[in-house]
């Protein structure tokens, strides 16, 4: 495996209930950088990020994660993983939360603190999770995913609902990440956010339409925007439009 | 013990110390009913003595079995369980650590039971408390490992206390309580032979009426621990590092 390359996927298939939801996609996720994987809901990017995490079962084809298949034991203290809806436990404080899933990473004691000023909760440490607002919830969530500096950062749909401030902080610190020898793989349903990104893989109806950089996407499709460049993707798809 | 199962068993605890009504009601409804039973029976001589003791061993069944079946399928339906299978922590440790914290729980919740039935109802049994007691934290760690085995066949926490009734009430009525086992048709005999209460009835009705430990209670109680070991490997069987 090339040192620049953290995620290998070749003709990956996810098959859920009858229904194929992943049609044998062929992509590189490159080291120390932010993707986005960027898409309408439904297309299939969590199964995507689930099969990278290894814990989509009905998976055929190639995925390998920092040179290993994905899902291999020794990965699972090298992979920060978000799901959309925020995985901590409610009836526990954030501090109680991080100390628990610390535990069980065997991640240094000081972690907990760390994380905490990352994602801005140190204030919050002693609170109920379930007294959080949403956008404190989900950076609780996040801030799990944190723990123990892993290599890669699988985050699906970490800034949904957050105030743009936030939102901004949060890609900023993605970036630092990033900066410091991470991998960063972040799925977003909002166009937008693709100018946060060092580069893009858009997913469409279980296909990968476009794995290039925002600007290359844009001059490519010869459009102003990723919104109009993925209108334009999906029309050329469906054989010239719906005019 | 493993850091995983340990950090598990605390993280448990502390969403139980968390929940006081839950609390609260784990340690006051028994001993109310336990109560209510000693006043039933106030006006026959011997009868509480008898069920009494067995009564012990039949609440951490159903109370251990309801907390376990809705805590695990909270579990799988909040994401927390996909988020902690993705890490290092194996299936045993996240079985076993709920094993000991509601173990733990049901050992504070027998002995405050024992405590108002033999200190202030007059319960009298002539067996050693301490091993009341301790059939009394077994039959609560098998409430907890069917709970954790069956919650993987509910999608809501409606259908999780259905196999209430599903699971326990037949072990209620075949495990010699309301009638004696020998006196049931031969077919429902074999049955109540393969349910576990009915181990965890006849040593509470044994520790009733003989003094010590006998050689058969202490059989029971191993045929108890048979039972744990087997619906913690159906438990683990039921946990899938990765889901459709």
């Amino acid at each position: 495996m090339d040192d620049d390359v953290a995620v290998r996927v070749r003709g990956l298939r996810v098959v859920r209930g009858a229904r194929e939801v992943l049609h044998g996609l062929d992509f590189d996720v490159r080291s120390g950088i932010v993707t986005g994987l960027l898409g309408p809901s439904g297309g299939g990017k969590s199964t995507l990020m689930r099969a990278i995490v290894g814990v989509q079962a009905m998976v055929t084809g190639t995925c390998e994660v920092l040179g290993l298949p994905a899902g291999s034991p020794p990965l699972r203290r090298r992979i920060g993983y978000v799901t959309q809806a925020p995985a901590v436990y409610a009836d526990l404080t954030v501090a109680e939360n991080l100390q628990y899933f610390a535990a069980v990473l065997g991640a240094p004691r000081t972690d907990v603190d760390r994380v905490l000023e990352q994602v801005d909760l140190a204030d919050q440490r002693d609170r109920m999770v379930r007294e959080l607002s949403g956008g404190q919830l989900s950076r609780s969530s996040l801030a799990v995913a944190l723990l123990n500096s892993p290599e890669l950062l699988v985050l699906d749909e970490p800034t949904v609902g957050l105030d743009p401030v936030l939102r901004r902080d949060l890609w900023n610190l993605f970036h630092r990440f990033a900066d410091a020898g991470a991998t960063l793989l972040v799925s977003s349903h909002v166009m937008d956010e693709a100018q946060r990104c060092d580069r893009l893989l858009l997913v469409r109806d279980g296909e990968i339409v476009a794995d290039e950089t925002e600007t290359e996407l844009l001059a490519r499709t010869g459009t102003p925007t990723v919104e109009a460049a993925f209108l334009a993707l999906a029309d050329r798809l469906e054989g010239g439009g719906a005019a | 013990m493993t850091a995983a199962l340990r950090a598990t068993a605390v993280r448990v605890l502390q969403q139980l110390r968390h929940d006081h009504r839950t609390v609260a009601l784990l340690l006051v409804v028994p001993s109310l009913l336990m109560g209510l039973l000693a006043w039933m029976l106030i006006d026959r001589p011997g009868v509480f003595d008898h069920w009494g003791a067995a009564l012990l061993g039949v609440f951490p069944l159903i109370v251990m079995f309801l907390v376990t079946s809705v805590a695990t399928l909270r579990e799988r339906t909040s994401g927390t369980l996909e988020r902690l299978l993705a890490m290092p922590i194996t299936r045993a440790d996240f079985l076993l650590g709920y094993g000991f914290a509601f173990g733990i729980a049901a050992a504070i919740q027998a002995t405050v039971i024992s405590v108002i039935a033999f200190g202030l109802l007059g319960l009298d049994v002539a067996g050693p408390i301490w091993a009341v007691l301790l059939v009394a934290v077994l039959v609560a760690v098998l409430g907890t490992a069917l709970g954790l085995f069956v919650s993987a066949f509910a999608r809501t926490e409606f259908q999780a206390v259905q196999f209430m009734p599903a699971v326990i009430i037949p072990q209620l009525l075949l495990c010699g309580l309301v009638a004696p086992r020998a006196t049931l048709p031969r077919p429902l005999e074999l049955v109540s032979d393969v349910l576990p209460l009915s181990y965890a009835v006849d040593a509470m009705q044994r520790l009733t009426v003989e003094t010590g430990v006998g050689s058969r209670t202490w059989l029971d109680m191993a045929v108890i621990v048979g039972f744990i070991v087997a619906a913690l490997a159906l438990g683990a069987a039921t946990l899938r590092r990765r889901t459709p």
